[in-house]
This record gives structure tokens, C-alpha cells and sequence, in this order.
């Protein structure tokens, strides 16, 4: 298992690489910058000298290689830069927004799972009745709803009319604040592992084994937990995973919704006003939750089934 | 003159602040202000950023020399309480406030004036206020390095401060945003002061919740005596309106800036009616023309593109009724707005006319640029389009972000554009960025060249007669009218919310959601008490 891991550390090491290679050059082609970007809201012009002096201290003159050469050989020691924008260090200003994101994402996903797992399992064990219907309209729905407009509905019903929660922020961190931004990111993984478990599950009851089991006389309970559940989990698991790393991304709609103070709010502010080292900081963060997460799943397979073996 | 036009821009929406101003101020409560500008704040600098968004915490934590005073319409003393002008108009001697306390305890004296306005003019450090600073004399040396203090400032005592300026111009202009704050000398350059700004505003930090929201409370030294009125203040980023209408109709925040969708919605709704109010801010939505594109070098073909639009349906249909037609550059709550002036009408007979009298019979085609903003953006542009083809114009539209936009202008990469631009406060310096000493990477995005306007601004410039002056500049606003080198679209017209507990709100032509928070209270109704 250690050498497994070692290796997937080292693996993601070029996986990483690309990401700041592909950002940077991207970046480095879009037309604007941070100093356009001082000027974009028309308050005043933008002052000549000091663009160039800001051009100049930002090395925004320089050519790309050289940029790129003294930006890997910063991060090679851990530092993402200074941030155009606030002229903080980038690792601060991502730390700040990262438990913020954090709580979002696994509060989603708390919820996805408690209610997409059961959901779909409940309704694979009566396909085609009243739970296999309704969990597969709710699936279905969730998945095609916009969290944008899924976000603003939720407002609508539960802040404005019920009065039950507050419509927007991050309040004191507590979880009421969090309950409304969660349920609209964990809509859609909810449906999907809704989805996903109700496949499963259905695939697994008619195989041999599970027949087998049963032909020996072995209880519809244990069958389903001891055969079903099980294989069911590994699919389940690389479901969560991968909705885990996706949800990073899909947050940055939800926090700009309820003025949530997390990175994905800080990777749009960033994108439109250019401050570049901020994106590629940011945008590295997630990339490394994604690997992160991933490389526990496939180390929980390994738990949940041991047949699984990494060379 | 200048209350006289926000009253009539303001209409009813000022009667009831009035009206509220007439009421005894209460004590206490929570304040919950909005900025609605998209962003996160940039940074508890405010000497780094220039943004609109940023100045909303500002106000209420820090201090300038001067402040904005919306029912006099123009800058006025804050930090001193006499200005005393000697040197032909270049030399002010302030006299200090002596009263004026950080938020840590210590006396605001003259070295803390000076220290900022240093800082400010650090030239590794491209603070964007330099511009503002650099009127000082010798400001533009510690820019450049050549020299460690600004020579034009000189502490006279604690409480009196010399300052020569390099151009006659009012220094209230160049001294009342929040990018020419006055930080604690000896404080501000302490690792951490960011973390826990320290102001002379009337209230003080507390915290920070980046990408969520500024909490302040009372700074009970301030030296407005009795002020500020609430205990706390918060401002809540809220970039998307659809959540901030949930929000304000939940009684949840106390602002709220309107959109033109929202304003129509809010007139319709006898609920929210009496919650609106507007100003005509101090920016001018236009059409610029790159007189290098050959067309837009005849005056008469601006003039025809002018004659060509129906502005006012536009604004009607498209901007909903939130902006004022322009007419010339100088808005509406301009000091030298020429009430007189009539905009162009729409005449396309008249268009076509003036388009074969410039050589251009059948029409041309030019490359529009534009942003996708729905007040003066895309939208805007698609409207035109078919009234232009009966003309005979036709349009290509290039369509590019916001902060794009503003690099495309300033390089003069462009035929046309459409944009919205500061053209206030200050008269003198909106009309000067059509004077052809301007560089185009400056403000004189059109490459402007006149002759007889460059003299009527260095006339302006020149004389101390304050009458004198206001005439010279209405003459250069005319002649630019005439000269059309833009199409003139809209003077901004700011919507902002108001729940009828918060009190005391000032019509703001600069920017409406900068409000001097000290005069701002909050009603026994209001939900955050």
C-alpha cells in the first residue's frame, strides 16, 4: 500500500506540471490584464504612469518564458506567488478560502449521500414501484436543474417565504447559514448517486454469485448485505470521488449565488480581473483535491474489497 | 445651483430623505449595507485599488483631506478645517482638525497627512492615487526615485500643513476619494495593519470575511460630535441581484443597487415603491470614434451617426427608463451642466443628408467594439444596428470582456467602442481629456484634436474667476457637442433601495453606494435593531 501511494504521488507530479503549463500559457494569450482591469468600471482613467510602473513591478513585460521559468522555480518551493490584485501571498489568500469550500463541498456531500444512496437503493430493491418512480423523476430533475436558478428557488421558498434561513452569506460559519448553498451543490451528485446505486444495485442482484447465495438458502438481509452492499460500494465510492473533485469546480456558481467566501469565488474574481497568480494558485488547489481524493477512494476499494490488490 | 439639479434628478426620492432628515436621529442599531459590484474587496489597502466596490468599507473606516458633500454637489474640507490659498492659486495652507483620533487612540497631526500622501507616491508600488497626488509638487520626484519626501508639502506645526500644488486646480477634487486616505504614520507601516486596518473614519474594524463581508463598529472619538448614530455597520458582498432582490425583500440588507429589470419590477410593486431612489451619477455612457478610421475623421459623419439613433427609445425600451439622455459630456450633476443644451434629434433623413455631404452617399461599414454590459453593451449595440443600416452604415460587432475593453481603448485599438466613463466630478478635468496635450492612453481615447477647445480649457485653467471658468468650460462642452466625436448615448442614472428604517441616505452623484455612513440611522422597525 505505501509503495502504492508513493507512486501515485509521483504520478500526479507531471499530472501537475501540465495543469501550471496549460494555465499559464492560457492566461498568458487571453487579452487583458490586472492593469486594463483597474480601469474597467470607468471610474476614472487609468493613470498612464502607473500602469507602466505596475507593468514593470508585475514583470508583466517580460516574455512568457521567463515568467513562466521564474514562476515554476517559485513554486518549486512551495511559494504561488504574490497575488496582482490584493498583493498578499497567494497561499494566504487561498488558506483563508479554503475551509470555507471545504465545509460547502462535504456538507453537499453529506447530504448527496444520505439522501442518493438510500434513495437509489431503496428503489432498485422495488423496481418499477412508487419509490423506483418518484427517486428517478427527483434523479432525473436534479440532475437537469440549473444551481443557479435551483439556488435562487431555494431563497425564494425557504428565506423569503418559510423565513426558516438566511437568504445569503456565511453569517458566523454556522449551519444555517450553510444548509441552503449545500443542498443546491449537493443536488445534482444527489441524483446521480441515486442514479448510480440504483444501476448497481439492480446489476449485482442478478449476478451468478448473488443467485448462488440465494439458491444456498442464505437470507434476503444477508444476501443484500453481504453480496449487494458491498460490490455496490465500490461503484458507490468511485461516484463520490469523482463528484468530490467535480463539486470544487461546480461551487464557484453557488458561492457567487450566496456570497459564500470560498475559492471558487475567489478564482472568478480573479479570472475577470487577471490576477493570474491567484488563478493559477487556486486553480492548482483544486487540481490537487481532485488527485487528493482520488487516490483515497482507490485506497478504500482496497478496504471495502479485498480482492483488490495494488502491485 | 447643484442642489437645485439632484432635486430635480431626485424627484420624490429626495423629498422622502428629506423628510427622513427630519426626524430625530436614533442612537444604536445595525447598519447592512451592499456592494454590489460583482467582486470581493481587493484588499483592506485601500491605497491599492481604485474600484468602486472597495470605496463602500472605505468611507465608513477611513478618512481623506476632503469628502464628497452631495447636497452642495462638490468637495468639501474634512481632515482640516480652513484651506488658506496664497502663491497665485498654488500654495493651501490647511489648518488641521485637532480633534481627529485613529481608531488605536492617537491625534491625527500633519506628519500622517505627509507620511500617506509619501507612501501614495512610492513608485515601486504603483499606487493608483498617484495620479491624484502627483498635482503636488515634487510628488512626481518620489515617484521616480530622484527623491525621498514630496517637497511641495511642509508641516508648518501639528495642525497646519503647506501644500504647493503644480497646477491651479481645486485640490478638494484631488483629495476626497478614498485612494488619498490618511493612514496612522507609525501604525500603517507594521506588518499586519492590513489584517486590522487602523482609520480616522467613524467607524473601526472588526473583521474581515473575504468574498463575504466587512464588519465595523462604532468609533465612539470620531469627531463629528453625536456621530456616528448606528453601533455597527456591515457590508455584505452581493454581486448577483436576483439574490440580493430575495434578500432585501427578506429584509435581510438595508441596500440595494437596482438593475433595469429590478427598477421596472420596483415601480410596479406599490410594496417597494416608496423604497427607491436615484441619482444621475457622474458617468456619460458613449459610442467613441477612432477619427484614424477614416469615415469618423469628417464631423459630419459623427454628426450623422449622432441623428442616426433613436437614443430616447433605447433608453426607454432597452435601459428601461434608468439613464438620462446626454447631451453633450458634462452630466446632469455637473457644476457647468448647460441645461439649455437639446440633444440630437433623431432625423435619419437628415443623417443621410450629411452623410452624402461627407462623400459617403451609399454608407460605410466600421467594426463596432463592445462589452456584453446590458446597460451600454451588447444589447445596446444589436439595437442599433438596424437603425444604422438605414442609413446606409453597417456595423461588424467585436465583442470583448469589460477589462479588454478598457486596454482596447486605451491602446486606440479600435473604430468604435461603447463604453461609460467617468465625466465628474471635476468639469475642468472630465473636459480636459479631450484637450490634444491629453495622451489617448490617458483619457483622450478619441485622439481628440481642436484647437480652439484646447483654448478655452487652458483659458479655464488659468483663470481664478470661478464664473469665468464655468463659462469657458460650458463653451468647450458645446463645441465638443457639435464636434461630436462620440454619439452621445446616457448620463447613468444610480438606483439604489432603501429599507424605509435606514435613514439619511445621500443622493451621491459620484457614486451612489458610497454613502458618509456617520449620517446614515437606523429606525426602533429595523430587524437588526
Amino acid at each position: 500500500m505505501l509503495a502504492f501511494l508513493i507512486r501515485r504521488i509521483l504520478q500526479t507530479i507531471p499530472t501537475v506540471l501540465a495543469v501550471v503549463l496549460v494555465i499559464f500559457v492560457l492566461f498568458s494569450v487571453v487579452p487583458g490584464s490586472i492593469v486594463s482591469s483597474m480601469g474597467d468600471d470607468g471610474r476614472g482613467p487609468t493613470d498612464p504612469q502607473v500602469v507602466e510602473r505596475m507593468k514593470k513591478q508585475l514583470g508583466l513585460d517580460d516574455p512568457v518564458y521567463i515568467r513562466f521559468g521564474s514562476y515554476i522555480s517559485r513554486l518549486a518551493t512551495g511559494d504561488f506567488g504574490t497575488s496582482f490584485r490584493t498583493r498578499e501571498p497567494v497561499t494566504t489568500m487561498i488558506a483563508k478560502r479554503m475551509w470555507p469550500t471545504l465545509q460547502l463541498i462535504f456538507a453537499a456531500m453529506t447530504f448527496a449521500i444520505a439522501i442518493g444512496v438510500p434513495l437509489g437503493f431503496i428503489a432498485a430493491l422495488r423496481p418499477g414501484g412508487f419509490v423506483d418512480t418518484v427517486s428517478m423523476v427527483v434523479a432525473v430533475s436534479g440532475l437537469s436543474m440549473a444551481k443557479f436558478w435551483l439556488g435562487l428557488l431555494l431563497m425564494y421558498l425557504f428565506a423569503l417565504k418559510l423565513g426558516w434561513l438566511p437568504s445569503f452569506g456565511y453569517g458566523d460559519g454556522g449551519l444555517k447559514y450553510l444548509i441552503l448553498p449545500a443542498v443546491t451543490l449537493g443536488v445534482s451528485p444527489m441524483a446521480l448517486l441515486a442514479r448510480t446505486t440504483r444501476a448497481a444495485v439492480l446489476e449485482i442482484m442478478t449476478a451468478d454469485f448473488v443467485r448462488t447465495a440465494r439458491s444456498k438458502g442464505m437470507s434476503e438481509t444477508r444476501v443484500v448485505k453481504w453480496h449487494v452492499l458491498r460490490n455496490a460500494l465500490v461503484i458507490i465510492l468511485t461516484t463520490i470521488g469523482l463528484q468530490f473533485g467535480a463539486l470544487m469546480g461546480q461551487a464557484v456558481v453557488v458561492e457567487k449565488l450566496f456570497s459564500w467566501p470560498g475559492i471558487g469565488s475567489l478564482l472568478v474574481d480573479s479570472v475577470l480581473q487577471r490576477d493570474i497568480p491567484t488563478v493559477q494558485g487556486s486553480i492548482l488547489v483544486v487540481v490537487l483535491f481532485f488527485l487528493a481524493v482520488n487516490t483515497l477512494i482507490d485506497v478504500a476499494y482496497a478496504v471495502i474489497d479485498p480482492r483488490i490488490r495494488y502491485a | 445651483m447643484m442642489f437645485k439639479q439632484i432635486a430635480i434628478v431626485a424627484g420624490l426620492a429626495l423629498a422622502l430623505s428629506a423628510a427622513a432628515e427630519a426626524q430625530t436621529p436614533r442612537k444604536g442599531g445595525t447598519i447592512r449595507m451592499t456592494a454590489p459590484y460583482g467582486s470581493s474587496f481587493t484588499s483592506m489597502d485601500i491605497h491599492t485599488t481604485q474600484r468602486a466596490q472597495d470605496e463602500i468599507y472605505a468611507k465608513a473606516l477611513h478618512r481623506s483631506l476632503y469628502i464628497w458633500n452631495s447636497v452642495e454637489g462638490k468637495p468639501v474640507l474634512e481632515l482640516a478645517k480652513e484651506d488658506i490659498v496664497s502663491g497665485g492659486g498654488l500654495v493651501h495652507t490647511f489648518k488641521l482638525r485637532d480633534d481627529a483620533y485613529f481608531h488605536h487612540g492617537r491625534k491625527m497631526t500633519a506628519d500622517d497627512i505627509i507620511w500617506s500622501y509619501n507612501r501614495i507616491m512610492d513608485g515601486s508600488k504603483a499606487y493608483p492615487g498617484a495620479r491624484f497626488v502627483r498635482v503636488i509638487e515634487g510628488a512626481a520626484a518620489v515617484e521616480n526615485g530622484t527623491a525621498k519626501e514630496i517637497s511641495g508639502l511642509k508641516k508648518i506645526d501639528d495642525f497646519t500643513l503647506e501644500m504647493k500644488l503644480t497646477e491651479k486646480v481645486d485640490p478638494g477634487f484631488y483629495f476626497f476619494t478614498a485612494l488619498t486616505s490618511i493612514y496612522p504614520a507609525d501604525e500603517a507601516a507594521k506588518e499586519g495593519f492590513l489584517q486590522k486596518p487602523i482609520g480616522l473614519g467613524p467607524f473601526k474594524f472588526v473583521e474581515h470575511v473575504p468574498g463575504s463581508r466587512v464588519v465595523l463598529e462604532r468609533w465612539d472619538k470620531f469627531y463629528k460630535p453625536g456621530k456616528p448614530y448606528a453601533d455597527k455597520l456591515i457590508v455584505s458582498l452581493m454581486g448577483e441581484a436576483a439574490a440580493r432582490d430575495v434578500a432585501f425583500r427578506n429584509k435581510e440588507i438595508d441596500t440595494s443597487v437596482l438593475g433595469p429589470a429590478q427598477y421596472v419590477a420596483y415601480q410596479a410593486d406599490p410594496d417597494l415603491k416608496g423604497t427607491i431612489v436615484e441619482v444621475a451619477e457622474v458617468f456619460t455612457r458613449y459610442m467613441g470614434m477612432n477619427p484614424a478610421f477614416k469615415p469618423f475623421s469628417d464631423k459630419r459623419v459623427r454628426q450623422a451617426i449622432n441623428h442616426a439613433i433613436d437614443t430616447d427609445l433605447i433608453i426607454k425600451k432597452l435601459v428601461k427608463g434608468k439613464a438620462y439622455r446626454a447631451t453633450s459630456w458634462l452630466p446632469l450633476t455637473s457644476p457647468f451642466y448647460d441645461k439649455t443644451m437639446k440633444p440630437y434629434a433623431f432625423d435619419p433623413a437628415k443623417a443621410k443628408q450629411l452623410l452624402a455631404d461627407a462623400g459617403y452617399p451609399s454608407g460605410f461599414e466600421f467594426e463596432w467594439t463592445t462589452s456584453q454590459n446590458e446597460s451600454w453593451g451588447l444589447p445596446i449595440v444589436e439595437a442599433i444596428i438596424p437603425m444604422l443600416d438605414k442609413v446606409g452604415i453597417k456595423v461588424k460587432v467585436k465583442q470583448v470582456e469589460t477589462a479588454v475593453l478598457s486596454e482596447v481603448i486605451r491602446k486606440g485599438d479600435f473604430q468604435a467602442y461603447v463604453y461609460s466613463q467617468s465625466t465628474g466630478p471635476d468639469p475642468q478635468a472630465a473636459l480636459k481629456c479631450f484637450h490634444s496635450a491629453t495622451p489617448q492612453s490617458a483619457c483622450n481615447y478619441m485622439s481628440f484634436k481642436n484647437a480652439d477647445f484646447d483654448k478655452l480649457i487652458d483659458e479655464a485653467g488659468q483663470t481664478d474667476d470661478a464664473a469665468k471658468r464655468g463659462q469657458l468650460l460650458q463653451k468647450a462642452n458645446a463645441l465638443l457637442y457639435d464636434e461630436a466625436p462620440v454619439w452621445f448615448f446616457n448620463y447613468n442614472k444610480a438606483v439604489m433601495a432603501v429599507q424605509p428604517w435606514l435613514k439619511g441616505i445621500q443622493l451621491n452623484a459620484t457614486e451612489l453606494t458610497h454613502q458618509n455612513v456617520e449620517d446614515l440611522w437606523v429606525d426602533e422597525t429595523s430587524p437588526a435593531k
